[in-house]
């Protein structure tokens, strides 16, 4: 028994001691992403352009027609669980300001989140492990091109841009999908529908979606680069990194969507 | 290159992978325009040397000088400035993957200099041209033969003219052909462009044919040092057991063991 507890509290210690260290590694990598950005210009090693929109093609325009496909649903969703539960108090009618507020305030914002690592995170854990494992990485430090400004500023700055803006994109289109179905289900017309939507929300609302849309760039792209970074072993050893990956990010976004919306909202 | 002609100088090195002594107390020298050759069998420490000499790994005691410069009292920027004089050929290639043959020699060049294009895209050709792998530029990496990216490595590696050029296995999986071909182009690089050139390998055939020195390591330790001639003349068995392919013979007492096996004391 005894030994089982010493066991446990061995586990437990040398995870705490692992994942600290991970943190301490992330906070390293973003603090020299920023830094590169910041000063690369001026060392001659500038965060390259057509990098950076190479990156964002690849998170934002391919992931177009998903999210639309994801936030139209969410939208439809939102409306028929929101009239079904106000039509209990007849209070139907005000569900375009439910609709408004928890779309723009909160489920955008996430559905992007956990589309963009899903696709884009976990592309780069695999990306950055393979390149890892095949020497890659070691080949740009001797060749005088530092791996954190080469491989993980780009994406960096792309999520940076392209995570709002998709979070933007997926209010326009999960606001519309609602707008449909309230239109039908409530006989209204889509113009007044969007009517009640502006009045309904606040510029602070859709600052609280950005805002969150923004640290979750920052999460997604970092948990990516760790996990990609301490790829060993191979294939197997990329594989299981990219599935950490996805893991780890979905969780990290999650928890701190929880956090800033109770720090927030309250 | 520093006045005393020395490019590479390793003073009592040190390193450790975990608990473990890999190596222990290694003094090198590389003079200016010199090929090294460093031999040893596989896990004897000549590949955690060659990260050494490249900065990928730091000594746990001792110094490792390129060009003059200790690597260890280097800041990250300088580091990156020292390096732009290297060239490295990995046992993989290490070529990027999401990019052609030539975008990968062109991307030192890109990374390193103002030149335009137009001239970017000239020496790229130059250097394909070196390897011999004029008009293979366009394909991708994984369309390559195992000798034709060793052979885009190098070009990648000599795209800056370095002052040095590290070559890890250069003929390791190739046939002997391709291999010696390889042997060729180090030979060229060398008399062409007067870089120091360290290999590190087990080809003794490859060995003896390009180095002017060689370095052989067994158990972290360099058991001998010098000539072709002289590293055949040595008269430590384990080198010889090394130029004569023998695995060290086993000295397994198998009746002892058989006892132990059994319990028997």
């Amino acid at each position: 028994m005894r030994a089982a507890v010493i066991g446990l509290a061995d586990k437990v210690g040398r995870a705490t001691v692992r994942g600290l260290d991970e943190m301490g590694f992330a906070a390293t990598l973003l603090g020299k992403a920023v830094y590169w950005l910041l000063v690369g210009h001026r060392r001659r090693q500038p965060v390259r352009l057509h990098s950076v929109v190479q990156q964002a093609m690849d998170i934002g325009i391919s992931a177009l027609p998903i999210l639309s496909v994801l936030a139209f649903t969410i939208g439809i969703m939102l409306a028929i669980q929101g009239i079904y539960t106000l039509r209990m108090f007849g209070a139907e009618s005000r569900v375009t300001t439910g609709i408004a507020l928890s779309l723009v305030r909160e489920f955008s914002s996430l559905i992007t989140g956990i589309l963009v690592a899903g696709r884009s995170g976990s592309a780069l854990a695999a990306r950055l492990g393979t390149m890892k494992i095949n020497q890659e990485i070691d080949a740009l430090s001797v060749m005088g091109i530092d791996p954190v400004r080469y491989l993980v500023a780009p994406p960096l700055v792309a999520m940076l841009i392209m995570v709002p803006a998709l979070t933007m994109w997926s209010h326009l289109v999960s606001l519309f999908g609602a707008g449909l179905y309230v239109s039908a289900e409530l006989q209204i017309s889509l113009g007044a529908y969007a009517g009640q939507v502006i009045d309904a929300l606040r510029l602070s609302d859709l600052a609280h979606g950005l805002a969150k849309s923004v640290i979750f760039s920052v999460l997604i792209t970092i948990v990516g680069v760790v996990n990609g970074a301490l790829v060993e072993g191979g294939a197997e050893g990329v594989g299981k990194m990219t599935t950490r990956s996805v893991v780890h990010a979905l969780s990290a976004i999650l928890v701190t969507d929880m956090i800033f919306a109770f720090a927030v909202t309250r | 290159m520093t006045d005393d002609g020395v490019s590479i100088e390793v003073d009592g090195l040190v390193a450790y992978w975990g608990e473990r002594k890999v190596l222990k107390d290694i003094d090198l020298t590389v003079r200016h325009g010199e090929i090294m050759v460093i031999m040893g069998g596989s896990g004897s420490g000549k590949s955690t040397l060659l990260n050494h000499l490249l900065g990928l790994l730091h000594p746990a005691e001792g110094h490792v000088r390129l060009l003059g410069r200790d690597l260890a009292r280097q800041t990250p920027l300088e580091m990156l400035e020292l390096r732009r004089h290297m060239g490295v050929a990995f046992q993989s290639g290490a070529l990027f993957s999401s990019l052609t043959v030539a975008e990968n020699i062109m991307l030192p060049l890109r990374e390193h200099t103002d030149l335009d294009e137009k001239t970017m895209e000239i020496i790229t050709r130059l250097k394909l041209e070196v390897v011999n792998l004029a008009g293979f530029g366009h394909l991708m990496p994984a369309e390559l033969s195992g000798g034709m990216t060793k052979r885009a490595a190098l070009a990648r590696a000599i795209v800056l003219d370095p002052k040095m050029l590290f070559c890890d296995e250069p003929s390791a999986g190739l046939d002997p052909v391709v291999s010696s071909a390889i042997d060729d182009l180090i030979l060229r690089l060398r008399d062409a462009m007067g870089m120091t050139i360290v290999v590190v390998t087990h080809d003794l055939d490859s060995a003896f044919k390009i180095a002017d020195r060689i370095c052989v390591i067994d158990d972290g330790q360099i058991i001998a040092l010098g000539s072709r001639a002289e590293i055949r003349a040595s008269r430590d068995q384990r080198v010889q057991n090394l130029l004569n392919r023998r695995a060290e013979e086993a000295t397994l007492d198998t009746d002892a063991y058989l006892r132990r096996l059994l319990g028997e004391s």
